[in-house]
Parts: C-alpha cells; sequence; structure tokens
C-alpha cells in the first residue's frame, strides 16, 4: 500500500468518521483521556452475549486519534471479546514495531508507519488501549 | 536580542514555547556548573571554606530576589520548587488556618491549574467556598467585575500576573487597593509575569506572591515565594525537619528558627539558587523594561501579520503582552504543533493547564506562542510562511 493511498485512508476516517456520534444508554462509555497529550474521547461500546455489538465515540483529538479509533472500531463490530482483543494486540504490537498478524488488521495496517513519529504513538494507541482495558475487565466479570 | 548567550538557538530552532519554559543562556549554565566545579558544599552547615561561599552567595541571592521584586526585606523571601511549591504553601501553609467556614476566595476562569486546584482542595477541607470574577469580552479581569464579585465574606482575592493562555496582564495594583479597602488579601501568581514586566511587591501592594525560576531563564526545580514579613511569619511550614529548627528535645518540644529559614526545611536546591542568582543578574542587565517592550513590539508584529491569514482563527487578539492564542481553522491544535515542529518550530498545543478556561474561550485546545527576548521577525516571518503553506498540512503530517 503506498504512503498516499494511506493517507487517504487516515484522512477520510479522520474527516468522515461514520462511527463518531455519542450512543444512547445501552451503551457503555468509556473515558480515554490521554496523559501525554490532549486528545480526549468518550467511547460507547454495547457488548451482549460476548459479542461487540456496537461501538461509537466522540470527543476531541487529532487526525491520529479520530482516525485509529474509526478504523478500529469499525473493525471490531460483530467480534468477539476474545477476537477483539486479538485484533487489538495485534494492532499494539504493529505500533510498537513487534511482529504481527497482518490478516486480522485489514485496514489499520494504514498506521504501520506511525512509529517512525514516536510523538504521534500515544495517539494511535489511545482507543485501542481503553477498549482493551474495557474488554478484558469485561471479560473477568462475566 | 542577546541571541548568542543561547547556544541551542545555533541549531536553527525556533523557540515560541516561552510559557512553559525559557531557554537557559550560557551565564546560567556556568553559574551552576561553577557551584559543582568550585565550591560545592551544604548550605548552613559547614565551618570550612568553601561551605562559608554557598552561604553568602545563597543569602545574597535572597537579597538579589529581594531586589527584583522591590520587597522590603529579604526575609520575606522563600526558595522553594517552583510557582506550584509557592502556592500550596500559600494556600495550606497560611490560608488552611487563616479562613473560617464560609469564607470566600475569589479566582477566575482563566488561572493556571496551581491556582486553581489548591483552593479546591481547601474548600472541601474548610468549607470555604471558591468563586469567580467575570471576565470581559477579551476574557481580561476588570476592577468593575471584581467589586461585583466582593462579598462581605471575601477574603483573598488570587490571580495570575499574567494568565498563561490569554497572557493578559491584570491591574494587580488597583485590585490590591480594592482589596485590602475591603480587608481581603491579595495573592499573586508571577510565574508568567515575572520574566516580562517589573513588579514591584510594595508598590502593588501584593501579600503573597510565587514564581518560578524556570520562566525567567534560570534552572528547574527553583521557585521564589514572597510574603509580607508579618503574614509569612504566620505561615506554618509544610516540610519539617532538617535545616528549620533551632531546638527539639528527647520529650518532643521543638522551637522552629525565624523566617525564611522555617519555612526551607531540609537541603535547599543550592544549584537552583545559583542558577536564579544568574538569570536575575542577566535580566537586570538587559533591564526588565527593554524585555517588556521588545516583546511587546515583537506581539504587536506577529499579531499583524496572523491577522492577514484568514484561516486562522485568533483568541486574545486584543490583549497586549508576550502570548498568542490560535488555531488554523478545522484543523485540532495538536496537528497545527505536529506541523510547525517540522520546521523546528516550537509551539505549545493544548488547554495550557487551564481546563476550565473552555468555559469561556469555546474551544478547549489552542497553539500557544509565547514570546521572549531572544525571539525575532525574521522567526515570526518564517512562522507565517510555513502557516501560510499549511494545505499542504497533512501530506507534510501523516
Amino acid at each position: 500500500m503506498d504512503k498516499d493511498f494511506k493517507r487517504s485512508i487516515i484522512l477520510d476516517n479522520y474527516q468522515n468518521p461514520d462511527r463518531k456520534m455519542v450512543s444512547g444508554e445501552d451503551h457503555i462509555k468509556i473515558n480515554t483521556r490521554n496523559v501525554s497529550c490532549i486528545d480526549n474521547l468518550d467511547i460507547y461500546l454495547k457488548v451482549r452475549d460476548n459479542i461487540i455489538e456496537d461501538v461509537t465515540f466522540e470527543g476531541e483529538a487529532c487526525v491520529i486519534s479520530i482516525s485509529s479509533t474509526n478504523i478500529l472500531v469499525n473493525l471490531l463490530i460483530g467480534k468477539t471479546k476474545e477476537e477483539g482483543i486479538n485484533i487489538i494486540d495485534n494492532y499494539l504490537r504493529m505500533i510498537n514495531e513487534e511482529d504481527y498478524d497482518r490478516e486480522v488488521l485489514k485496514e489499520l495496517i494504514v498506521f504501520e508507519d506511525t512509529s517512525k513519529q514516536p510523538s504521534r504513538i500515544k495517539c494511535a494507541t489511545l482507543s485501542a488501549n481503553g477498549i482493551k482495558k474495557f474488554l478484558e475487565e469485561d471479560k473477568n466479570h462475566s | 536580542m542577546n541571541r548568542d548567550d543561547f547556544p541551542i538557538l545555533k541549531n536553527n530552532l525556533v523557540y515560541f514555547d516561552n510559557g512553559a519554559t525559557t531557554l537557559k543562556p550560557v551565564q546560567v549554565k556556568n553559574a551552576i556548573c561553577e557551584y559543582y566545579d568550585k565550591y560545592c558544599a551544604n548550605a548552613h552547615r559547614g565551618d570550612y571554606k568553601i561551605s562559608a561561599i554557598v552561604d553568602k552567595l545563597y543569602e545574597e541571592t535572597r537579597e538579589d530576589v529581594k531586589n527584583f521584586i522591590n520587597a522590603k526585606e529579604a526575609s520575606e523571601i522563600v526558595f522553594t520548587s517552583g510557582t506550584t511549591n509557592g502556592m500550596n504553601m500559600i494556600v495550606f501553609g497560611f490560608f488552611k488556618n487563616y479562613l473560617k467556614e464560609g469564607d470566600e476566595v475569589l479566582i477566575t476562569l482563566s488561572e493556571h491549574a496551581s491556582n486553581i486546584i489548591p483552593w479546591f482542595m481547601l474548600q472541601k477541607e474548610n468549607k470555604i467556598k471558591v468563586n469567580y470574577i467575570d471576565l470581559d469580552e477579551d476574557h481580561e479581569v476588570t476592577l468593575d467585575n471584581v467589586k461585583k464579585a466582593i462579598t462581605s465574606k471575601t477574603k483573598v482575592i488570587s490571580l495570575a500576573l499574567i494568565t498563561n493562555v490569554i497572557g493578559d496582564e491584570r491591574p494587580i495594583k488597583d485590585i490590591a487597593k480594592l482589596a485590602h479597602e475591603n480587608n481581603i488579601l491579595m495573592v499573586v501568581d508571577a510565574a508568567q509575569g515575572a520574566p516580562h514586566v517589573k513588579i514591584d511587591v510594595q508598590d502593588m501592594d501584593i501579600d503573597f506572591m510565587a514564581f518560578s525560576g524556570h520562566k525567567m531563564y534560570g534552572p528547574t526545580g527553583i521557585g521564589l515565594l514572597y510574603g509580607k514579613f508579618d503574614l509569612l511569619d504566620k505561615m506554618t511550614p509544610l516540610n519539617y525537619g532538617g535545616g528549620m529548627n533551632a531546638v527539639f528535645v528527647k520529650d518532643g518540644y521543638v522551637e522552629l528558627r525565624e523566617i525564611p529559614t522555617r519555612l526551607e526545611g531540609g537541603t535547599p536546591n543550592i544549584e537552583g539558587v545559583m542558577g536564579i542568582k544568574a538569570a536575575i543578574k542577566y535580566i537586570n542587565d538587559i533591564d526588565i523594561e527593554n524585555i517588556n517592550k521588545y516583546e511587546k513590539d515583537l506581539r504587536r508584529y506577529l499579531i499583524t501579520e496572523l491577522a492577514k491569514l484568514d484561516f486562522v482563527d485568533i483568541y486574545n487578539k486584543n490583549t497586549d503582552s508576550n502570548i498568542v492564542a490560535f488555531n488554523i481553522k478545522g484543523v485540532f491544535a495538536q496537528d497545527t504543533a505536529i506541523y510547525l515542529d517540522k520546521y523546528n518550530i516550537c509551539v505549545r498545543a493544548g488547554n495550557h493547564c487551564a481546563k476550565i478556561l473552555d468555559n469561556v474561550f469555546n474551544v478547549s485546545n489552542t497553539v500557544r506562542i509565547s514570546l521572549s527576548f531572544y525571539n525575532t521577525k525574521e522567526e515570526i516571518d518564517l512562522l507565517i510562511n510555513v502557516l501560510k503553506n499549511s494545505e499542504n498540512i497533512w501530506k507534510e503530517i501523516i
């Protein structure tokens, strides 16, 4: 995938994020305030019978944060919690320049060069870490 | 001006984040190195020559700070670790004992966290009330609005001399006069003020004031606290231990030393004191009035040029100081900062520790440029050029 194509996908998900909206009370809201920069997103998750039925998000954040969140949550919808955690784990490994499974990441591959911009790593992993924590805790509870 | 004293500027760095911390001139670095190379001893301890040198320089610095802000006595100056430490000493060392349930503190929505959170915490502990002075349409404090906010229960007004996002300079002398007519104490957070404007604590009639070394060309980890002698004498130390006691015996009897020593428990930040001594001399040599005039002229130039760009929103156009807050329309502040960094231009993006200010601004995050005397018109021209080319911003930062 060439750089221009990756950039157009990132930008499209930033400028037209289809999952960026507030959800109702049937969703659980988590905040993923980033401690090192200024991104501040609320994520709304609906998980039933171990399936991630719906995810949306709302808030203010940079291009990498918004775009990676939108792509990630689209990918998570319809997956089991374990599949979701597996996608996120692979995504985090990619961002941290470790071995990862490209197949499960689909469009998230557009962030494969993010590690070259150290100041952006936090932005790219903001939502992923928050959602992972929620899914793991939720898994322990159910 | 004086750019040669800042070796870091030789790397084509455009440093516009002076509100966060200033660069350090080589004279400050040398003073710190000299302490470690030539007379590295503790203060107030040894009976040997190099320790005596440290004692002399340490107390001389207190005198330098006294003169810098025109305090009456050197004993009214306490060395702290920074403005945050100073504000906490003021709030928890003095006002915790001074304020009673129902008493009111006046601040504004544009204060830095250090002048908000300690008061919030005291509000919980002492059941005092934190109230806000309204800001005018330029987000500034007017004397009329202070008058409106004062009630019979107001006991303290605590304001930044210059705020860190808007950059407005408050009429502290007039506010302090009004405060004292109503038996209200005046606290000033001078972190952003001390490096840029002449402060005269006697003329302004300030009761307590805190500021930081690193925002005025000194090292990090050193701060200054001023208090009128009679008030400072009532301050309870937050640190008990070595250096601050006169006598203590087995049965628990403790006698503390005089101020300011009583308020400086533990080994002080001696290299910081040596650094701030050099920094004050450095500022005095240029003259703070010259710094102030130069920076204001430079800001006016920046505003004039920035205002020509129709894709930029400026949030504090009418403020006359060293700070400009803006955004490129439709671009998140952090993305703008990362874009500018590609050209070695350092700016701050965020809420700048003024997290309740979005109640006023209707925007939570801005790009902040805070100027210093070593910034130039050429640097501003470069910034404007880079901003003009920002239609390519996504290509450059993604």
